[in-house]
Order: C-alpha cells, then structure tokens, then sequence
C-alpha cells in the first residue's frame, strides 16, 4: 500500500485517484478502451495507438510480463496505460521483464486500482474524450485543465509522428513472389510478416512519400497500413492514395488506410462514439454470409451512403452495421477496416491478405 | 440459415441422478433447451430418471417422462412419441452415451429419428479415444504419447513406451471413474486390471505424464454455416493430474499470451471442424508445459458440459439455449444477446472480472477414503465466485463453500507439509498458505505443487494484508488497509477474529467509513455495450450498478453448493418459489453462489445475485434492494442457519417465523412442545460428556442414536449397541459443547420408517404426501428408498400420523412447507424429526401428485391462503411412484458401500409403475442396477432374518434363481426345504463368496449384517458385488422389494412408460 497515487481525469470534469505504475509523469491523449483479454503487449506497442490514453476492460493485467517476441512496433505508443489492477510478478517462460519495468523503461506513466469499469462505462455513454493521467499534480481541476488544454483527436494528424523516417526493406520470407510498397502510416510488424510468409518482399515507405517515387519503385502491389489520427487530416496523402489507387496496381488498405481510400474514393469518414478496440467483433462478409471474429481498433470508420456506386461495401460490423470492408468494382483494390493481422486478437481475417495475393497474381498473368 | 421446419417432434434425453461428475448442470442445460426449442414452436418430448429436476416439471415439455435411461426404456418412449429428432448434446455423458447405443440398436433407423447437435459419428470420434487421436494425428495436432489396452498383455508393451509415471483412463466412464496415474509396475497392475473391469467396453487409455503441465479449457460453439466462436478460456490454479472437476479452475485464463492463447485457440477450431461437431457447444483441454510452451490435445467433449455450464455463468451467454437453437438449424449472427439486446449471438464474450470455481468435497463421510486428489473426480459440488481481481474472486468462492470448520493448521512438519503440497488434496489451499505464512517461498511452493507462480503470488498478497492487520485494533486499521481487506473479499468474521471483536461490531465500524460494496452487472462484453440484464456480483469500487426497483419484491437465499445431505432439491424449491412469484406479479431475487444450477440461470429470476450465501453478503444485498419478503425455507440448512440473524438484524423473514424454525430445531425446546401435545418421540438426551452420555444411554436403554447438533444429511450420525462402542464415539467421532451437545435417541430396531410433507398456513393444512421408507428405520432418510402410496402400514397409523402433522403444523405456525419424520415400533407412532422447510421429497411428491407444492408453498408465504388453491386435505396418487438413492461408492476405493444412518447417496430417481413391483424395478434399473431375470442369488443373513429369508429365498427359486448361502443360512433354507449350495464365507477359505461374485458366478446379494465379528467378511463381500455392479441389498425390507421388482420384471411383457402429462390430466391447480 505504499505506493503513491495518480489522478486520471477527463475533460468534462469525471475524475478518478488510483495508484501510479510505470513511469513518474504526466501525460495527455485521447481516452480510449480496448476488450481484449489479452496481448497488452501488442496493444502498447501498437502505432494506432499513438495520441491516446488505453484502459484495458480486463482487469488484470501484466500476468505475464513482457517478452521481445510479441512488439508491434520498436516502441510502446500509448501515452497512458490505466488498468484495474497490475500484476507485480510475470508468470511465463517467454517473460523477460515485468510489465512496470517495462513501462517505467518507456517512461510511460500508469494507473491502477481505479473502477475501470465506471471509466469505460463513462467513455461508452459519453464517448471517447480528452483525458490527463497525472502522478506528479494533485490537484484534480488543474488536471482536468490539462485535458482540456491537450488536442483533441478530431483533424489531428498523427502519422507524422509514427511512421518510419526513411524507407526500408522487409524480406520475403522464402522465395520471392511479389514486391509490395507499403506505406507506413503506423504499421504493425505483423502485417509484414504476414505479407513476408506470402512470399512477398515489403519496402516500407514513409506516410508522407508521393506516388510518383512508389510507381518508380514498380511494386506488384500496395499495401496501405493501420495507423492513429483522423483519416480527415490527411489531405495530401489522401491525393497520393488516389493515384495509386487509380493506377491500376494492386492496392490494400487496411484499418488507416482503409480509411484513407475510402476518402480517396470521394467517400465521408466520421468519428464513432468510443470506437470498436478489442478482438471479440463480428464481421460479416456480406457475399457468403460467414461471420469472423476479428481485432479492431479505430476511432474513426467510412460512412456507407458517401460512397460511389463503383465501391462496394464487402463486410459489415453486426454490431452496429458500421462499413468494415470494400472492394472496388473496376479496379483491384480492396480494403478492410480492422485487423487481418490481429496481434492481438484471433486469426479468423488472416485470409485477406491472401485476397491481396490473388489480386497480385490476376494482375501480374494479365 | 432459418430454422428447420421438415422436424416438429424432437426428444430430449436428460443426464438421470445426481452423481459425481454428472450434477445438477445438466438440469440448467437440459432446462435451457427444453425453453429454446418450444419458444421455437418444436413439440419437445423430454426422458429423465430424476425427479429432482426442473426439467422434468410438466410444463417444461409437451410430454414429459421420469423414466429409466436405458435403451429398453426409451425405445418405448420413442415407438409411442414417433419423435422427428434426437438432441444428445444436453444431458452429459450419459445422455450421449444412450443416444449412441439408441443408434446402434437400430431403434433410430427403425423410427425415422434424426441425430441433431452432433452426429452418431461425431460422438465416436470425440469420445473413443484411438478414433480422436488418429483425427488429431490428421491435422497434426499433438496427444500424450500412449495407447489403448484391451488387455494386461496390451498394456505391458504400451507402458514400455509411455514410461512412468503412466495416467491410465478407462473408456466410456463417468467423471473418470476407474482412473489413476501409477508411479511403478505393481500400482500399474492394479489400476489397469481394475480400469478394464469399470470400462463398459473394458479398455484403457494409458499415456504419458503430462503431470504438472498447466491445464486450460475452451469451450467451443459451432453453427451450420461452420461459424465458429469461443466462449470462454479457463485456466486450472491445480495442474494437470488433478480431474478439471476436483480442479480449482479461473476464468479467463491468466497466464497466456495472445499469441499462445490464439494457437490454442486457433486449435480448438480446427479441432471441432474435424471431429465434426455441427452445431453447438464442445469442450476441449489442453496441457501446457509450463517449461517451454509445448502443448497437449487432451481430451473433447462433443457436448455441453459441466465446465460450459461454468462458462455459461462466467460469461452471461447461454450455451446451452443458444446450443439448442442451432442445432434446430439458426446460425449464430440470427440469435440476438439477451443481455445487451443490440449485438448478435456471433461474437467472443469478454469479461471484465474473474470468475473462480472451487469444489466442495465430502470426504468426511467417507471415513475409510484417503483424501488424495487425482484424475477421478470426488468432489460432490461446487461454488463460484465473481470478483474484479483474482483475490476477491478466490476468496469469495472460499467464503462460499461454508466450511464447517476451516482446517486450521499447527505445527506441520517440512516433510508432511512437502508431502501435502506434492500430493495434491482437498486441504492444499490451507496446506499452501500454512507455507506462505511460514516464510517458504514461491519458487518452493512451485516446485512442490506446481501451481502457478502468479496463483501463488496472488495468495500471497493476501497474506500480507491480514499480516498488516493483525495486532491493530479495529479503529487502528488504516482506511486504506481496510479497503484492501475487503477488496480481497476477507470477511468481516475474519476481520472480528483478528482483531477480537464480534462480526457485528465490524460491520457496524465498516458501515460508519462508508465502505460497502457495490454491485456490478455480467453483461457478456465488458460494458462495451449497456446491460439489460440485473446479473450482479459485488465488489469494493466506485460505481453501482444493482439499480434496485421500487417494486414488491422477494428475495429467496438459494442452497450454495452441492454436496450430500443437500442437492438439488432445494433448488428445485427455490426455482419454483421464483417462478411462482414472478408469475404472481412480484419482483424475484435470487442469491446463490452454485454455478451448477438453474436458479443461477439470469433467467431464472427478475434479479441474480451471484454471492455466497453468509449473513454478510446476505445482509449487504437486503441493504441495497430492501426486499418486502426474504424466503429462507427453500434453499435447505443454509438459509435456514442464517434466518435468526437476519430476523434480529431486521430482515423481514417470511413463511414459517425463525422462532418456530427454533423451536423445532432446538432439542429441549421440541421436546417439550411434542409432551405437551401428547405426541411421543424415541427417549432422548444430550450430553456434553463422556458420563453424560453414558448415563442417557443407560436411562433410555440401548441400541442408542447419537449424533451432533446441527448437522447436514446424518453426518457422523451412528448407531450404537454398547457403552464401548459409544465412548469411542464421544471421544473420537464428533465436538460437542454446550452450544452443541451430541444428540442421543433412543433407537427403535426394525421400526418403519416414513417421511411426510405439507403445506400448511397457519389455519389450514394440507398433507402432500406419506412416503413409506423401503430400508426400515436406522438407514438415512435420504438413502432410503421410499414409496407413494405406503403399501404395509395399517389405516389407524396412517390417521395417527395426519393427526400429529396438523397438530404439529398448527404449534409451530407453519406457514408454508414442513416435513416431519415418522417411525413406527410395536404399533405405536413416533416423531422423529419435524422440518418447518422445504425437504428434499418435495420434488419427488410433486411429480408423483402433479401438484407443485413448492409453489404453493411460495405463494402461501407471500400472504395467499391455502383454500384459494382448492386443493383436497390430502393429495392422492393414482399408482405407486418410487424414489431410490443412488451412491458414491464407487469412487472411493475401500469404503465400505453399507447403508447407515449417516447419508451418503448424491442423487435420486424415480420410477413409476402400476404395481409396487413394476415401479421398484424401475427405480432400480434408473438407479443403474442390472435386475437379473436369473442366476445364483446369494444369501446370507442374521439369526433374526432367518426366517424372512426362507420366503424370500423361495419366492426366487420359484423366480427361476439357483440359491447360494453361507453354512448358516443354507442350514436353514435346507430345513425348509430348499435345494441350495454352500458356499466359504471369506475368511472359511477359497473359493470364497467374494470369489465367486468376482467370477460373476452371482447374480445378486442379500446379505443383511451379523453384527461386529463378521465385519471383514460383509464388507468384502458388499465391495466385490459393488465392483461387479451385481445388486446388492442389506436389509429384509430391501429384499422383498427386490423380489417384488423381480417377479414384475419376469410377468409384465412390455416395458411400460407414463407421461407425467398423462398421470396428472386433472383440473390445473390455481398456483
């Protein structure tokens, strides 16, 4: 019980005193939650996540430490880790580090020993919100002003700050198939291995490079990453998204960049209340009437009735009906709004990226 | 997909009696199907043995059969019924194992009967464990390295490559039964031979060791459209070589990654599509080597079960109602979530608490049984709790087991307490913290119990708070500590024994800091989405959810876990008095912490607290909710032990007042009241001594009775024929005081026995039934098998008995049910025992009367009368209707299998029948005893059954049965005439009787005891029949009923079934 405490408060006044974890500090972001039972690691080191505060509804949590196997990304993102209760001994063979270590290392400030469920239940009435988790001021109103004060997520641009500096390779693993140019827009080590296991060779480029230099390239495809921000911020990548999509090569857009086409496509994109975060959401695909369970995490989604008539919306949240898949009728791209790669989160997606490799492979027999 | 309209009929095969690994969860899965599948419009024809369930009430089915689950029986129900459609899936092992020798005997073909859920092939290749392991091998899942041995010569070559230790399972058992890990040659033998006799299909799997790995569990849902979701992951705190049912097991799992938990679950997909398993709901385990990650397939269950009734509870989602809808043909994204309205069956439940299971075990009634926990199961039921840390939750659930007597451990010694934690046993978790507190360390508590890390940490928290705690005084106690106490779910009774002051005082103190829990809602999702559903558990936070209405309202405390003296029965009550007055228009509360059971289903009652039934909990519920009226009558001594300190603490008790519950309760105060009304009962006393004792035991005369007070099912309750015998007893048996002396009765010898139920108001009575005990006095109540209408009882002792109940009824001011115990010695009638409370025959006289006499009694409590119900003074039944026991012996290697005054059966059935003999070979063929139509029967009886035995022995000759008897009993069944062999008893010499019982030389047992000397020899003879399932009975009575049953067996043609809805065709009562 010695530990000293932290205040989380939120910019419409909710405040909330725990205890601190992780590092010393104070932080601002967006006050989000995610409902997987497991894979924190994956979700600290999750891009996406970038600008946010994340409160896991699962209440325990650190159970199993961290390891250097599971990372998303070189680095946690998250500005502020809140949970209910955080485990002070990491019980795995693949532990290397306790989950506090981890976060003091990243100098990530935490709370624990709050009612998260109120938290989330606020954030799910009220939507997601500005938030300050502080363990340095004591003094809630001029916490709560600090939230007030931070940005807020709407028209926040985002990719800037994760996306890679330079351009880079990732290997195919095996025989090389395909060489597909993916713009890094906050994207996870897993939709690269993904791609890798297919036999595809990856140049990595940053959010911000012109489709001029990726046609120069001469990729057999594009694939288009997750990544955090408002999809409305982006106008000039959503110009450079445009034309590669209309080049004709083979484009995937996957939760950002799913977002992104659909701007490009001419498409609306607007702010969900509190977002879909967790890997338990039924996805429908409207052509065969399967149901997968898939990982999401995204703010923002694609409003159906603003798209062309030459997009099709492929798959749908039956949850709230909410656009979680288009195809393009003409033009070979596709796209889906949550996450084929999961990490974390179930497998039941993992075929998309094959939908991608089929397109590859129509395009390079034509 | 839309649902199937080429099927209309479909039958529902219940899981028969209460037995170890089979309990009460299939009564809330077959219950859940039942309500799905009639929602739907399908005509639902439902075949259970157990009359105990709420499945088999009338209104559950269209045609609703208590019936034997055999294939003789059902095969009749099914030519009468013609149903379109089978569903397997929801009546346990029993239930699929009956389906699947239903299709093999062709009864299925023959009538156009559809397997639906899971399919004949299916089942064989999740349950034969050569066909799941060559399936495994096809999709390259890995299993223990072993294999199948149909013989000695089978196993010796497999156990080369398995090495030891070896885990041997014999096929086709229920909760494992006949299983063992042996850690050399010579235990090797003995398990695999006795494995091979238990297996139906004498076969045993014998595997690797996977001893110590850590066990995890899925439980699976598939629909037609090959949508596949999983429910939930549980992660056993014990590790493998512990059953999952003795296991304390944690929901979600703890430990693992993402990554390891999606290739586990990416397993289990694979998995059910290869077996094969439709639609529905499977369970499948998993070892985990805790070293390196490696991962085991251990075993599928291609049905519901009882970890998915867990999961079930955990979660919110209701596996098996949505299990039975898409077997009917929906698909998951077409069946709503009840609890959040808005999103689709289709998704994965998320948790934002954790739920911990523990089981409750009875081995003190099991006296001669080691206390070691391995791969067959013992326990006899089991709690859960939900708390938001793995502490509250492990603590709750502790709370919830109500254990007598917590095993308070002193100076254990490092070898014993290594011993203990190594071995794994139904004390470790006093034997772990006993560790903790005395400095040893995690890793070596690890390396010995091979219980996680983490698990060990967490209890380790919680020894540091109670450190902390310990030598303040209650006002000294920080805030912040207190919370932290409390939030671990340590009781207020703790916190008043720590710091020596009452659990009053605690409270009050508590109450004054504002530190009161809060009440937070199951919702399937992790509050993703809103909540329609009042399902709530407490916990020390912020915000509340209980929302409490400002309606009338009832709450009914349920009967926690299961165990002997106090199953399912009292759920029964309690789930009708929730629907009675739910029905009535009241708002229903329900409390209760045993996650086997249908009062435990959100649907059951307006409102589920999901809590250990303690006065604290019960208090901090009344509390938020202040109920109009709390029922304490239904959920057996549980509730009932609660009532006068919820009366004095101003809860409003209604029914019968606590002070008349007292008042039959207390001894003196009975005692007194039976003198005044002239009604006489056995010559009794109490004694807190030795000399006390003896003294009463001279007075009253022996044979005597003894017991403690207050006690559940007959616990350490003996007979006693001499003041040796009787000291031994004071001294060893039982704790005595003054608060609780030890009981003494006189004992009446070869009395008859019987057991009343009534209802009554306060003005008016109504008997519902006098059930004649089959055992004569002396046997418990509960493992007598006792029948409706009584057959030898003379019409005077009838009237006498009614007469003393009204009168009882009217003394005490019962207003609702009461059951009163009966014994009748030399034409005079005694009471023996008066309950003002549900007793465990009302289920029983309910299906045998067709009157529901729980919901009566609910409705009388909440202020109707008795004549506004229209019923008779006394209810009637128009055939005989039966209820026999069935036992645990079987489970626990050297106990001895006899019947005596402590209870030791877990379940019942019943059979109904047009003679007291077709009804008694029912009983007998549903309690699982194979009555022979001929053979040897056995006898060997005591001088004063000398005589009785000659009939009987005649009557079974004339049965077509050779006659066997000891030197004693032959000498006399030759002196009347009978031709009959003689055979050694067991210490004359070989081959003795329990030789030829081994040899199946004999086709049945009547052997009633000869008193102390030959001891050795009954009980041998009593294990040898129980091993070789040959019937066996211990008493006169016993045996005329058996031959009764005999004789029925041998001149009725065809096996005959009733339709409750048939029977009981009369007028609707008005409840």
């Amino acid at each position: 019980m010695e530990s000293k405490s932290a205040i989380l408060a939120l910019e419409d006044g909710r405040v909330w005193r725990g205890r601190s974890w992780g590092a010393a500090g104070e932080s601002t972001g967006e006050m989000v939650f995610n409902t997987s039972m497991t894979g924190y690691q994956e979700v600290l080191t999750d891009p996406s996540y970038a600008g946010q505060i994340v409160c896991m509804t699962y209440p325990l949590i650190g159970n199993y430490g961290v390891n250097s196997e599971d990372p998303e990304s070189a680095r946690p993102w998250v500005e502020g880790f809140v949970v209910r209760e955080f485990s002070r001994i990491a019980s795995s063979w693949r532990s290397e580090e306790t989950l506090d270590d981890y976060l003091k290392r990243w100098n990530i400030p935490g709370v624990d020993h709050i009612d998260t469920r109120a938290l989330v239940r606020h954030i799910r009435d009220k939507g997601a919100m500005r938030a300050c988790l502080s363990t340095i001021d004591t003094d809630a109103d001029s916490v709560i002003e600090k939230a007030r004060n931070s940005p807020p997520m709407e028209n926040r641009e985002l990719a800037s700050v994760v996306t890679t500096k330079r351009a880079y390779q990732f290997a195919a693993a095996g025989a090389e198939r395909f060489h597909v140019v993916c713009y890094d827009f906050g994207v996870k080590t897993n939709s690269l291995r993904e791609l890798s296991q297919a036999g595809c060779r990856i140049t990595v480029v940053p959010a911000s490079t012109p489709a001029s230099e990726v046609f120069a390239m001469k990729p057999d495809g594009v694939f288009l990453s997750n990544g955090p921000g408002d999809p409305a911020s982006m106008t000039k990548e959503v110009e450079e998204v445009k034309q590669v999509a209309q080049s004709g090569v083979p484009t995937f857009g996957i939760c950002f960049g799913h977002q992104l086409l659909g701007r490009a496509f001419g498409g609306q994109t607007f702010k969900l209340v509190f977002g879909h975060r967790g890997g338990n959401q039924p996805v429908k695909d409207l052509r065969d009437g399967r149901v997968e369970i898939t990982a999401h995490n995204h703010g923002f989604a694609v409003q159906a009735d603003s798209l062309p008539p030459e997009v099709e919306v492929t798959h749908v949240n039956l949850n709230d009906q909410c656009v979680e898949g288009m195809r393009h009728t003409t033009l070979p791209i596709i796209s889906v709004q949550y996450h084929p790669e999961a990490a974390p989160g179930p497998h039941d997606a993992e075929h998309h990226f094959q939908r991608f490799i089929e397109l590859m492979e129509k395009r390079v027999a034509s | 997909m839309p649902k199937r309209t080429d099927i209309h009929k479909i039958l529902i095969i219940g899981s028969g009696p209460i037995v170890i690994g089979q309990a009460c969860e299939f009564d809330y899965s077959g219950t859940q199907a039942c309500k799905a599948l009639r929602q739907e419009g399908y005509e639902v024809v439902l075949v259970n043995s157990n009359p105990a369930t709420i499945m088999t009430d009338p209104e559950m089915a269209d045609r609703t059969y208590i019936e034997p689950l055999t294939v003789e029986s059902v095969s009749a129900i099914i030519r009468r019924e013609r149903p379109d459609a089978l569903l397997p899936t929801v009546g346990g092992q029993t239930a699929l194992n009956l389906a699947i020798d239903l299709a093999d005997s062709g009864i299925l073909e023959e009538c156009g009967v559809e397997m639906i859920g899971a399919k004949r092939e299916a089942i064989k290749i999740a349950e034969d464990r050569l066909l799941f392991k060559k399936a495994m091998d096809e999709v390259g899942l890995p299993m223990p390295r072993g294999g199948f041995a149909k013989s000695w010569a089978d196993a010796e070559v497999i156990v080369e490559e398995t090495g030891y230790p070896a885990i041997i399972r014999p096929s086709f058992t229920l909760g494992g039964t006949g299983a063992g890990t042996a850690f050399n040659p010579e235990e090797f033998e003995e398990i695999v031979r006795n494995g091979l006799a238990a297996s139906p299909i004498h076969e045993v799997l014998i595997e690797e060791s996977i001893l110590g790995w850590k066990e995890f569990e899925l439980e699976v849902m598939r629909d037609l459209a090959d949508n596949v979701v999983i429910i939930c992951s549980i992660e056993n705190f014990d590790p493998m070589g512990v059953h999952t049912g003795d296991s304390i097991t944690v929901a979600p799992a703890q430990t693992l990654t993402d990554r390891e938990y999606q290739q586990m679950r990416d397993m289990a997909i694979t998995i059910i599509r290869k077996v094969g398993v439709e639609t529905g709901g499977s369970n499948i385990q998993f070892a985990v080597n805790p070293d390196d990650g490696e991962i085991r397939i251990i075993e599928m269950n291609p049905r519901v079960s009882r970890s998915s009734a867990l999961a079930s509870k955990a979660t919110g989602f209701p596996i098996a109602k949505i299990a039975a809808k898409l077997a009917v043909g929906y698909t998951l994204d077409e069946i709503p979530n009840d609890i959040t309205k808005k999103t689709p069956a289709s998704f994965e439940p998320t948790i934002d608490y954790v739920v911990t299971k523990i089981p409750k075990w009875n081995f003190e009634k099991f006296r001669d049984a080691e206390d070691v926990l391995g791969t067959q199961m013992k326990s006899v039921g089991e709690v859960m709790a939900i708390g938001r840390t793995f502490k509250e939750s492990l603590f709750k659930g502790l709370r919830s087991l109500e254990a007598v007597k917590p095993l308070r451990l002193e100076d254990v010694s490092d070898d014993e307490l290594q011993r203990k934690l190594a071995r794994p046993n139904s004390q470790r978790f006093s034997y772990i913290t006993y560790a903790l507190e005395h400095g040893w360390s995690i890793d070596e508590i690890y390396r010995l119990s091979r219980i996680d890390r983490w698990f060990l940490d967490q209890l380790k928290q919680v020894m540091e708070i109670q450190e902390q705690i310990e030598g303040k005084s209650l006002e000294e106690i920080p805030l912040d500590l207190l919370r932290a106490f409390k939030e671990a779910a340590l009781s207020d009774r703790r916190l008043a024994y720590l710091t020596n002051r009452t659990e009053d005082e605690v409270r009050a103190h508590r109450k004054t800091l504002g530190l009161i829990p809060v009440y937070k809602r199951v919702d399937t999702c992790g509050a993703e989405f809103e909540s329609y559903t009042p399902y709530l558990y407490s916990t020390y936070e912020e915000e509340d959810e209980a929302q409490p209405t400002d309606r009338q309202k009832i709450m009914i405390l349920g009967s926690g876990p299961n165990r002997i003296g106090q199953g399912i029965e009292f759920d029964y009550c309690c789930c009708h008095a929730s629907f009675a007055l739910h029905e009535a228009g009241w708002e229903t509360i329900m409390v209760n912490c045993n996650p086997e059971t249908v009062s435990t289903d959100y649907d059951t009652s307006d409102r589920l607290y999901f809590e250990p039934l303690t006065f604290e909990d019960v208090m901090n519920i009344v509390d938020v909710e202040k109920p109009t009226g709390v029922i304490v009558q239904f959920g057996g001594q549980t509730p009932l032990n609660l009532a006068m300190r919820l009366h004095e603490a101003g809860v409003p008790i209604i029914g019968t007042s606590p002070d008349s519950i007292d008042l039959a309760e207390d001894r003196r105060r009975f005692g007194s009241l039976l003198s005044e009304l002239g009604i006489p009962q056995p010559e009794n006393g109490t004694a807190i001594s030795i000399e006390e004792a003896r003294e009463i035991a001279v007075r009253i005369g022996y044979p005597v009775l003894v017991r403690p007070s207050y006690v559940l099912g007959g616990r350490a309750m003996a007979i006693v024929y001499d003041e040796e015998t009787l000291d031994d007893y004071m001294r060893a048996a039982v704790d005595f005081s003054h608060d609780r002396p030890v009981l003494i009765d006189k004992f009446l010898e070869q009395a008859a026995e019987f057991d009343v139920d009534a209802l009554a108001d306060g003005t008016a009575c109504v008997i519902a039934g006098i059930q004649e005990h089959i055992e004569e006095a002396g046997i418990h109540s509960g493992d007598s098998s006792c029948v409706l209408p009584p057959v030898r009882i003379a019409a005077e002792h009838l009237d006498t008995m009614r007469h003393y109940t009204r009168r009882l009824a009217t003394a005490l001011t019962v207003n609702g049910l009461m059951n009163i115990q009966f014994a009748i010695k030399d034409d005079r009638v005694y009471v023996l025992e008066v309950n003002p409370r549900a007793s465990r025959t009302v289920p029983f006289v309910s299906k045998a009367t067709g009157v529901p006499i729980a919901r009566i009694a609910a409705l009388v409590m909440a202020g109707r009368k008795l004549k506004e119900f229209g019923l008779p003074d006394e209810l009637t039944v128009d055939r005989f209707y039966i209820k026999s026991p069935v036992f645990p012996f079987r489970k626990f290697p050297g106990v001895d299998p006899v019947l005596s005054p402590e209870m030791h059966s877990t379940g019942e059935v019943m059979g109904i029948g047009e003679t007291f003999g077709e009804a008694y070979a029912k009983a007998m063929t549903g309690a699982g005893i194979n009555l022979p139509g001929s053979g040897t029967a056995f006898i060997s009886v005591n001088e004063a059954d000398k005589g009785q035995a000659a009939l009987i022995a005649r009557r079974l000759k004339r049965l077509g049965f050779d006659l066997m008897a000891t030197i004693g009993t032959a000498a006399r069944l030759r002196e009347v005439g009978l031709d009959v062999a003689t055979v050694f008893k067991v210490n004359e010499g070989r081959p003795n009787v329990a030789d030829h019982i081994k040899q199946g030389e004999v086709a049945l047992v009547i052997n009633t005891p000869l008193g102390r000397a030959s001891h050795y020899d009954e009980q041998a003879i009593r294990r040898a029949a129980l091993q070789y399932n040959v019937p066996c009975v211990t008493t006169m009575t016993g045996a005329q009923a058996l031959v009764e049953a005999l004789s029925s067996r041998t001149t009725q043609k065809e096996f005959a079934v009733y339709a409750l809805q048939d029977l009981h065709n009369k007028a609707a009562i008005g409840a």
